[in-house]
């Protein structure tokens, strides 16, 4: 179950203005600095700026800053399990092509 | 709460994992297809739920510090703000329909001149998109159903600084279903804004 945040420190409401403040900014960059081509890099910056907003959200909205050590782990184990699942997707789509490569003695 | 959030992780994670496939193979037509969408809706959706997290957290603070009308408050502009964000994503599905822009039968993609055309991969486009937004729409809709049920006890006191653990769980769900939104709006709306 979610920890609790408050027993340690008095209750601040500004760490959350300014978590949002920061998330609305981020989307006007994103929307802005999509309107520019810069090749392969647009999913990068694109996704770079997501996961910043995410990393946000997760430490100042969700408590996770001031959660415990087994809350962070459950936290990156499930983010974690995410990137296999898409990478070791990918490595098989990627190297698809390779067989054949192999097979033709190349 | 956070053991479920990871099995949600997986479960918008495939949709995630085949629009990466799909989008490394069908690149261009992606982009192509992307600019059909609205990205003033899609923003302003962006900023809506931003904002709805922003009043979620606030409800959750007014419990630490023991004020339920406030926390009662919170919830209401929460639930507003979630609100506010179905009906956004009803005009954009109708506007689809009505585009002919929704997969199927009736599916017909119309290909900017001088460019590759490829409708059919385009259709698959509109298929992520309608999967993947209407996962999320629906875990929306579940999201308000909860907020409605912490009302009546918030009303009733029942959430303090002492304890308030259906307030986090459900906050954590709130925020969860925002971050998806982060990742969705930039890989399905601004792919083609260039």
């Amino acid at each position: 179950m979610a920890e609790h945040a408050s027993a340690a420190h008095t209750p601040s409401r500004k760490p959350y203005f300014l978590t949002c403040a920061f998330l609305l900014v981020m989307t006007l960059i994103t929307y802005v600095v999509a309107k520019f081509d810069l090749g392969p890099l647009n999913d990068i910056v694109a996704l770079g700026i997501a996961v910043l907003k995410a990393t946000a959200v997760v430490l100042f909205f969700m408590h996770v800053r001031h959660s415990s050590k087994l809350t962070k782990l459950t936290v990156v184990s499930g983010f974690l399990w995410l990137a296999f699942m898409i990478f070791i997707t990918l490595s098989d789509y990627w190297t698809r092509g390779w067989l054949d490569t192999f097979a033709s003695g190349r | 709460m956070w053991v479920f959030l990871c099995t949600e992780i997986l479960f918008f994670g495939g949709l995630f994992t085949t629009y990466v496939i799909y989008r490394q193979r069908f690149h261009g037509v992606f982009a192509q297809a992307s600019r059909d969408l609205n990205v003033v809706w899609g923003g302003t959706n962006t900023a809506v739920l931003i904002c709805s997290s922003l009043t979620m957290a606030l409800a959750i603070w007014s419990a630490q510090i023991n004020r339920r009308k406030l926390i009662v408050l919170f919830l209401l502009i929460t639930m507003a703000f979630g609100l506010t964000f179905l009906g956004i994503k009803t005009i954009e599905y109708k506007e689809k329909f009505a585009h002919h822009l929704v997969p199927g039968p009736h599916f017909h993609y119309v290909c900017p001149p001088g460019e590759p055309c490829h409708p059919e991969q385009a259709e698959v486009f509109f298929s992520l998109y309608f999967c993947m937004t209407g996962l999320h729409a629906l875990h929306m809709i579940v999201g308000v159903g909860l907020l409605s049920y912490l009302l009546l006890p918030s009303w009733q006191g029942r959430y303090t600084s002492e304890w308030h653990n259906p307030l986090e769980c459900i906050g954590l769900y709130w925020h969860f279903v925002d971050i998806v939104w982060i990742f969705l709006f930039p890989l399905l709306y601004l792919i083609g804004a260039h």
